[in-house]
C-alpha cells in the first residue's frame, strides 16, 4: 500500500477539511489512544519540540475537554471544546476552539475496522466559508517553500 | 484581489471534479480547449465555462499561440492554496507516526497481559 492510499488530506467542500489515515491496529485500541488522557499526550503533539502538560478529557456527551501544549522554548498553546456525541469505539463528535478570536470548529472522528486495520476519518467543519478561509490565511502566514512537486502530488491525491 | 479573495476563488475552483481533472491534465503540459474537452462527455461551451472559473482564480492562463489558444497551469495561486493543506498534512503526519508507535506498544502490552494473566484479571482494590 502506498502512502497516498493510507493517508489523505482533502477539502471536499468549502467549509470542511478531511483527514483519513489507516492504522495497523483494531479500532478499540485506536479509539482508546485517541480519547484517553493516558495515551493522547504521547502522540498528539504536532511538530517536534512540543509536549502536552495538560490533557483533561470528560468523554461523554456534554463533557468538556482541555488541552495545553508547551514548547521547549516556553511558548504555550491552548485548546478547549466539548463532546457532542460519544460512541465507543466508532465515533466522536466534539467542538474545538483555540480561543475567542478563532472560529469554533465541529470535529467528527469516525473509526472503521477491516481485517484488523482501522481507518480513522477526521472531518473538521468550520462554521462558514469565511471562517475556514480566515484559518487558511493565518496558517499561510507561517510561510514555507513551494514547488511543482507538491503541486503534482496534491493533484494526484485529489484524484479525478 | 487580496490574498484571501484569491484563496476563496482558488478553493471554489477546486471544489469541482471536472475542474480538478482539467488541472491534472494541464499539470502534464499545456492543451487547447478541444484537447481539454476530449476526455469529458461535455460540449465545448461547458468546458469553456469551467476554464473561465479556473482563469478567474488565476489557476490557468492562455498561451501565446493565437490560433490554438492553449491553456496552461499557473503554479503560484495553487501553491498558496495547497501550502496550508501541506502544513496541515505534515502536522498530522508527525502525529500519526507517533500514534503508530504507541499502538504497537499498546498491542504488545495487551499481549503481555494475556500471557501473564491467563485467568481472570484481578480486581484492583484501589479502583472505585
Amino acid at each position: 500500500m502506498t502512502n497516498a492510499e493510507t493517508f489523505t488530506v482533502t477539502t471536499p467542500s468549502d467549509r470542511e477539511i478531511v483527514v483519513t489515515r489507516v492504522f495497523n491496529a483494531p479500532r478499540k485500541l485506536v479509539f482508546d489512544a485517541w480519547t484517553n488522557p493516558k495515551y493522547l499526550p504521547h502522540w498528539m503533539l504536532g511538530p517536534d519540540g512540543w509536549s502536552m502538560p495538560v490533557c483533561e478529557i470528560d468523554l461523554r456527551p456534554g463533557g468538556s475537554w482541555h488541552i495545553v501544549w508547551r514548547h521547549s522554548n516556553g511558548q504555550e498553546m491552548e485548546m478547549r471544546g466539548s463532546y457532542r456525541e460519544v460512541q465507543p469505539p466508532e465515533r466522536v463528535v466534539s467542538s474545538e476552539s483555540w480561543g475567542p478570536e478563532w472560529p469554533e470548529t465541529l470535529n467528527t472522528v469516525v473509526f472503521s475496522e477491516q481485517a484488523g486495520k482501522t481507518t480513522a476519518t477526521i472531518t473538521v467543519l468550520y462554521p462558514s466559508k469565511d471562517a475556514r478561509d480566515a484559518a487558511l490565511k493565518t496558517g499561510m502566514k507561517q510561510g514555507m517553500s513551494q514547488s511543482y512537486d507538491r503541486l503534482e502530488a496534491y493533484l494526484e491525491s485529489l484524484g479525478s | 484581489m487580496t490574498s484571501s479573495d484569491r484563496l476563496d476563488a482558488t478553493f471554489a475552483a477546486l471544489a469541482d471534479p471536472t475542474r480538478r481533472a482539467i488541472l491534472a491534465r494541464l499539470a502534464s503540459g499545456e492543451a487547447s480547449v478541444n484537447e481539454l474537452a476530449e476526455p469529458f462527455a461535455m460540449t465545448q461551451p461547458a468546458i469553456s465555462k469551467h476554464l473561465k472559473v479556473l482563469e478567474r482564480a488565476g489557476l490557468i492562463s492562455r498561451g501565446q499561440d493565437a490560433q490554438r489558444r492553449p491553456r496552461r497551469l499557473e503554479a503560484k495561486p495553487f501553491a498558496e492554496a495547497t501550502e496550508w493543506l501541506e502544513k496541515y498534512r505534515r502536522l498530522w503526519a508527525a502525529n500519526f507516526q507517533r500514534l503508530d508507535a504507541l499502538l504497537d506498544q499498546m498491542k504488545f502490552d495487551q499481549l503481555k497481559t494475556k500471557e501473564t494473566k491467563p485467568a481472570r484479571a484481578k480486581t484492583r482494590g484501589d479502583h472505585r
